[in-house]
Formats: structure tokens, C-alpha cells, sequence
């Protein structure tokens, strides 16, 4: 049995892409997903998180298999690289509903998502609406929601690539922080090499709609480090 | 970036339209107010009066009322299921009651829903003695939800496909109920826009006026527009006509003030792009609600268009074609839309190239300021006034001048081309403002301007636009009934107007015939004006 996430032979198309992946992602740690655009990164992310269903093989998290179940039922939360918030909801709101999607709150939730605001640095940002927060502090909200929602996999979409330099060192040390707390398993799509660097503890590096390389990160860097060849050498 | 020249040059071309335009109206509407004023004065407060504005009103916000309730749940429906096989024609279906003639939409209604219609036939034949009568109010509001239902499921659905295609995925997984959805993404995107939807569709049910002449029925069931028409057409009775063009023109005004401070609804529903994915609505009891909602829109918009292609194939058509009347009145039509269409897009050039002058300059002065505000409303203007009004100024100038019947031609082309300007300049406007974004610093700085930069960079990526601005105008002018039932006679005969004389003198299966050629050519123009704009959006 394995406590983390493996994709058991699932294929899946999509128009006229076909996907195969067959991999298993380590619980506890935090995984990159690398590779060129239209690889089949997020394709990848929807299957884990339940957006996509495979056509064949099996999706197992934390043990149990989620092949079927709907996006609610598994235990993962998603941020996206945008539209994390719904514009029109205050940031209290959109972090309360990782807690009850009906919004029926206990007073004792109040306090959660309260405190959830104030451990990513939002104290008294509950009232504002999202347009008014920066790109930055819009993604520290969403962070918050996935905190309270308190689920054993977290799964991110490119979720700093809008943001500035300093702002995302910023911000994959507050990803590292609460990775460390809460011990969860972290599944991030990256472009960025100084990023898989800081944060990343393996790499899958996805390309052509399959898994072309699953690496320890020594390893994937000191590949980079080598001329471009020797990576499309093991494709 | 312009040239002085080029500049001065759009001002004044500017100015023209703008002088022309208030001429046309003020004309109208100075004699209106000139016209034994004092007896319109205290014609404008009896029980009449206040019944005609009273079911005015009624009927519009009744119409409104069910015509969005209906919309709701369909866009609802349709945002749903993004994909599913003939929901593109669905959408075109939707997008078909806008080009339509309003007389032929009545038309296929009474086809329908009419005494001698599909509906009454099987009511008859399960053996029930009251057929469902569609005279009167509930003709109207059938009508009026016809043609508007489409339109309100266009703008909402927009709206819902403008949603961050992450809201639907994140609702999924924070693993909210459709209860939820609707009340923390669905609702609020639509409530935003739904006060200007009704507003508009409101506008369009005060002022509509063929429908309600085909078919309400009686001084119980008319609408300002109509007893305008009815005190000159029937009783020629100017006061009371004039007393009921400025309670049209006061109610119209007031809605469209009102109208100004909602958000506008726009209905650009995204043909490519992102791909929704939408994991809620997977239940068989939503797939049920889903289905069964889509297909009543369907039957509902459906089944009076082919209930005119049907009752149209069984005129004879070749005979009508042939015929000495049909001959003349399309002629007459189309010369008339043609020029309507010309004059509303060179109009529309006028102002938006003058506009465009104006905003060049780095800081305009008040009065360019304000000739760019007029420009703006000007194209607005027919709203306030609706053609029926233009019509009934005119009608009292012309009648000192001798028989009406001589201007009439040339009145009704100029009452469409104005009201063709508020189109054609929403068609123009995006189009010439993104290209001159696009071409004017290089255009300067490579020194092309006057004809060349016309042949050479304007006319290029501007012939679809304009063609496309062309043939809407063309349509509206061509299944236009409003302008021309003032002046229609045996002198002046447009397809429309001979529709409705057919219909009149109850010759059903000739009206039914000339309907359905009507009915093909203003959607042959709609569509392709349309096809037009998807692909210049692709571009």
C-alpha cells in the first residue's frame, strides 16, 4: 500500500491528445511537475484532482482509490494560478467555504477561518473584496482556504507565475512553512527552475503526454546542468 | 496622430450628421409641440390616455417579468452543458427571432398558438370546446416573450461563459450542492446584469409596435405606440395623436435614464477559447431538469418559424413571386433599404471617425468635449423618439405641402436609416476603434494618409465591418412595419405593409406565402451580418 498518490496505466484523451501516465508521487514531500507547454501538466493535475477521468487505469491517494470519485470526495485542495477567489465574495467568505460549501458556520469555524487569514499574513483582510488584494495576497488567501479544508494532498497550478521575483521567494517560503506543519503531500506545476530548486523534492518531468523522467532533485539539476541533448536523450 | 486635415475633415463630417439628425427630429418634434398646442395639452390627462399608458406599462413589465424568469433557467441549462451535440444550433436558434420581421414572428405565432392554429387544432380534437385565444393581452405577452426569451437566454449565457473557467472547478472540489452554486457564483453573476437585460427587454416591449397591432385586440389591449398610429391612420385626430407622442416620448426617456445606470449586458457568447469544464449537473434528475428546460425553449422558439416555413410553402409561391404587387413592393423595399443602409453607415462613419478626431487631441477643448457626447447620443436618439413619432411630425409638415404619399418614399428610408444607427454604429464602432489601435502610430509615422491610407489600410480590414453593418440595417429597414404604416397606400407599398393589406383583406394563404419570403431574406441578411462579425472577431 502506498500513502501517497499513484496513477496506475491511466490513459485518457482529450480531442486528439492522447495521455498515459503511470506514476507515483511520495507522501510527505513536495513534488514538481516540469516540462513544456502542452506536455500534458495539467492534464496531469485534473486527473489527481478529479477535474479529468482517466478512460482506463486506476488513481489511488493516501490509499484508497479515487479512479471515480468526484473532486469533493478526494482528499486534495486546488489553487489555481488564478481565479482562486470568487470576485464578488469577500476573502472571509472565500476562505470560509473550504469549511462548509452551504456557508453554514459554527462560531468555532469563524474562528477557524479567522485564524486561517491570520497564519498567511491576512489579518483583517476578511472584509475586502478580492479586487482590492494584490496578486500575491490573493494566492495567501487561497492558501488559507486550503488550510482549513485540511486535506493530506495539496495541488498547485503554476500558482506564482503571475507574481513578481521577491514576491515569489516570498510565497514558496510560506508554501514550505505550511508543507512543514501540516506534513502534506504537494503536487506543483512550475516553469520556473530557481522554484523546483528552492521548494521541490522530486521532479516528474511530463512530456508528450507522458511521465518522461521521475527524478530525485540532484539528479533533474544536475541533469539541467548538462547541454540540452542529454535530456532528450532519455525521451 | 492624424493630421490636421484628416482631423478638421472628421469634425466636420461630424457636425453634418449631427446638424442633419436634429434637423430630422426637431422637425418632427417642433411640430408636434406647435400643433394646436393648447387642445394636445388637455387631451394628455384623460381616462384614455391614462388606460392606454396604463396597459402601456402593464404589458411591458408583465412581458419582461416572464420573459427573463423564462431566461433564467434556460442559460442556467445551457451554461451547464457546454457541450453536447446541436448545442451550437441551439444558440443559433436563439439568435434567430432578432432578425426576424416582427410581423412574420406574429404570423408564425398565430400559426401556433392562433384560432386556427396547431395548438387549438389538437385542443379541438381532444374534445375541448375553448380554444386558448392569443388576441388581447396574452397575444402580446406571448409575442413579446417570443422574441425576447432569446435574446435574454443570449446575454445571460454570455455572462455565465465570461466566468473564470476555475470558478466551476473550484466549486467542485470545495464540494458545493447546485443550491450553492447558484447562490455564491451563479446568482451573482447574473444579478449583475439582469436589471439591464430587463431594462432593455422592457424598452423594446413599451415600444413595440407591430405585434401589438397584429395582435392585441381593442382599445383594451393598445399600446401607446399603436393608438398613436390608430388616432392618425382611423380617426385622424392630431391632438390626440400628439398628446400620446409625448407621454410616449416622456415614459421612453425616463426608461432609458433609467436604463443608462445599469451595466450593460452584452451578448458576445464565446465560440473558442478555454474549455469549460463543468462537474456539476451530473445527476439524472439534473440532466432531466436540463433537458426537458432546453427543449421547451426550443419548442417555443421553434415552432413559429416552422410553423411560417410550413404555412409559406403551401401559398403558392411561384404566382405570388410573378405577381404584379409582390414585384413592385419588393422593389420598393429594397431601394428603400438600400438607402436607409447606405445613409445609417455613412452616418455611422461620420461620427465614429469624428469622435476619433476629437479624442486625437491630446486635451480636447469643452467643446469638442461635448460634440463627442452629442455624437455619442445622437446615434441614441431614435430610441427616445421612437419612428412612429418621426413619423406623425412629419406627417403634419408634409400635409401642407400637398399629398404625403409623394415624400412618403423617401421619409420611411431616412426614419430606418436613423433607426439602423444605434446598430450599425455598435457593429462599427469595436471594429474601427481596433484598427485605428492597431495601425495608427505606423500609419504616422510612415506618412500614408488620404485615399491611399483609405484603399490601402482602411478598406481592407474595414469591408466586413461596414458589409456586415450594411445588411443588418438592410434587414431592419426591409421588415420594418413601424415607419411605413403611417404612409403606406397604394402609392407606397413595401413588403411588410403588403403582408399586413393581405393579412387585413384575410387573405391568409397569400400572407403566409409572402411572409415566409419575407421572413428568408431578413434572415438571409441577419446571418450573414453575422457570420461576418464571428469571423472578423476570430481574426
Amino acid at each position: 500500500m502506498h500513502d501517497g498518490i499513484v496513477l496506475d496505466k491511466v490513459a485518457l484523451t482529450l480531442g486528439k491528445t492522447s495521455f498515459a501516465f503511470d506514476c507515483r508521487i511520495e507522501p510527505g514531500a513536495v513534488t514538481a511537475i516540469a516540462g513544456p507547454s502542452g506536455a500534458g501538466k495539467s492534464t496531469l493535475l485534473n486527473l489527481i484532482a478529479g477535474f479529468e477521468r482517466p478512460q482506463s487505469g486506476h488513481i489511488l491517494i493516501a490509499g484508497t482509490d479515487q479512479t471515480l470519485s468526484h473532486p469533493s470526495e478526494r482528499p486534495v485542495s486546488v489553487v489555481f494560478q488564478d481565479h482562486n477567489l470568487f470576485a464578488h465574495l469577500d476573502i472571509f467568505t472565500n476562505v470560509a467555504l473550504g469549511l462548509d460549501p452551504s456557508l453554514r458556520l459554527s462560531p468555532q469555524d469563524r474562528d477557524r477561518a479567522e485564524n486561517a487569514l491570520v497564519r498567511v499574513g491576512l489579518a483583517g483582510f476578511g472584509k475586502r473584496m478580492p479586487g482590492s488584494l494584490s496578486g500575491g495576497e490573493k494566492q495567501r488567501a487561497a492558501f488559507a482556504r486550503a488550510l482549513l479544508r485540511n486535506k493530506p494532498v495539496l495541488l498547485l497550478d503554476e500558482p506564482f507565475a503571475a507574481l513578481d521575483a521577491d514576491l515569489r521567494l516570498q510565497m514558496s517560503a510560506l508554501l514550505l512553512d505550511l508543507h512543514k506543519e501540516t506534513a502534506n503531500t504537494v503536487v506543483m506545476i512550475t516553469h520556473d527552475r530557481e522554484e523546483i530548486a528552492r521548494i521541490a523534492d522530486r521532479i516528474l518531468h511530463v512530456e508528450k503526454g507522458q511521465i518522461a523522467a521521475d527524478d530525485a532533485k540532484a539528479d533533474y539539476l544536475s541533469r539541467f546542468a548538462a547541454p540540452v541533448s542529454a535530456l532528450s536523450g532519455t525521451v | 496622430m492624424l493630421t490636421t486635415a484628416e482631423r478638421r475633415r472628421g469634425i466636420v463630417a461630424g457636425l453634418a450628421v449631427l446638424a442633419a439628425v436634429i434637423v430630422f427630429v426637431g422637425t418632427a418634434i417642433a411640430t408636434l409641440l406647435a400643433w394646436d398646442g393648447d387642445q394636445s395639452a388637455s387631451r394628455l390627462f384623460t381616462a384614455y390616455t391614462w388606460s392606454i399608458l396604463r396597459f402601456t406599462l402593464w404589458q411591458a413589465a408583465l412581458s419582461t417579468l416572464l420573459s427573463v424568469a423564462f431566461a433564467i433557467p434556460v442559460a442556467l441549462a445551457l451554461a451547464r452543458r457546454p457541450r453536447f451535440a446541436g448545442r451550437a444550433w441551439i444558440l443559433r436558434l436563439m439568435a434567430l427571432p432578432m432578425g426576424l420581421p416582427a410581423l412574420v414572428g406574429a404570423l408564425g405565432l398565430l400559426g401556433v398558438w392562433g384560432r386556427q392554429g396547431v395548438l387549438n387544432g389538437w385542443l379541438t380534437a381532444a374534445g375541448l370546446e375553448h380554444p386558448v385565444s392569443v388576441y388581447g393581452l396574452s397575444g402580446i405577452l406571448l409575442a413579446h416573450t417570443f422574441f425576447n426569451i432569446p435574446l435574454a437566454v443570449r446575454l445571460l449565457l454570455s455572462v455565465l461563459e465570461r466566468l473564470p473557467a476555475e470558478y466551476w472547478l473550484l466549486s467542485a472540489s470545495l464540494g458545493m450542492k447546485p443550491v450553492s452554486i447558484f447562490r455564491f457564483v451563479e446568482w451573482p453573476a447574473l444579478a449583475r446584469v439582469v436589471p439591464g437585460v430587463a431594462g432593455l427587454i422592457f424598452m423594446l416591449c413599451a415600444t413595440s409596435f407591430t405585434l401589438v397591432l397584429v395582435l392585441g385586440g381593442g382599445p383594451a389591449a393598445t399600446t401607446l405606440e399603436v393608438a398613436i398610429y390608430q388616432a392618425l391612420r382611423f380617426d385622424f385626430d392630431p391632438p390626440r395623436a400628439v398628446a400620446l407622442a409625448f407621454l410616449q416620448i416622456a415614459l421612453t426617456a425616463a426608461v432609458i435614464g433609467l436604463i443608462a445606470f445599469l451595466p450593460a449586458a452584452t451578448d458576445t457568447v464565446r465560440t473558442a477559447g478555454r474549455k469549460v469544464l463543468r462537474l456539476d449537473g451530473r445527476s439524472s434528475a439534473s440532466r432531466l431538469w436540463d433537458g426537458l428546460i432546453i427543449a421547451v425553449a426550443v419548442i417555443f422558439v421553434a415552432s413559429p418559424l416552422f410553423s411560417v416555413l410550413v404555412a409559406g410553402l403551401r401559398a403558392d409561391l411561384w404566382k405570388l413571386v410573378n405577381g404584379p404587387r409582390f414585384i413592385q413592393a419588393a422593389t420598393t423595399s429594397l431601394v428603400i433599404a438600400v438607402t436607409a443602409a447606405v445613409i445609417a453607415v455613412s452616418a455611422s462613419l461620420a461620427i465614429i471617425t469624428a469622435r476619433q478626431a476629437i479624442r486625437d487631441r491630446r486635451d480636447p477643448n469643452l467643446a469638442a468635449r461635448l460634440l463627442s457626447t452629442s455624437l455619442a447620443g445622437t446615434s441614441s436618439l431614435v430610441l427616445v423618439v421612437p419612428p412612429i413619432i418621426l413619423g406623425t411630425g412629419w406627417f403634419l409638415v408634409l400635409r401642407q405641402f400637398g399629398n404625403v404619399a409623394a415624400f412618403a418614399p423617401y421619409l420611411v428610408a431616412f426614419i430606418n436609416a436613423l433607426m439602423a444607427l444605434p446598430f450599425a454604429v455598435r457593429v462599427l464602432e469595436p471594429a474601427l476603434d481596433a484598427h485605428r489601435h492597431q495601425t495608427a502610430r505606423l500609419v504616422a509615422a510612415l506618412g500614408i494618409s488620404g485615399p491611399a491610407k483609405w484603399r490601402l489600410i482602411d478598406l481592407p480590414v474595414l469591408t466586413r465591418p461596414i458589409l456586415t453593418a450594411l445588411s443588418f440595417a438592410m434587414a431592419l429597414s426591409l421588415g420594418d412595419l413601424g415607419a411605413v404604416a403611417l404612409f403606406g397606400s397604394s402609392d407606397l407599398v413595401t413588403l411588410p405593409w403588403l403582408v399586413y393589406s393581405t393579412l387585413s383583406s384575410y387573405r391568409t394563404n397569400d400572407a403566409d406565402g409572402l411572409a415566409l419570403i419575407l421572413g428568408v431574406i431578413c434572415l438571409a441578411l441577419t446571418i450573414l451580418g453575422t457570420a461576418g462579425k464571428k469571423e472578423n472577431a476570430n481574426a
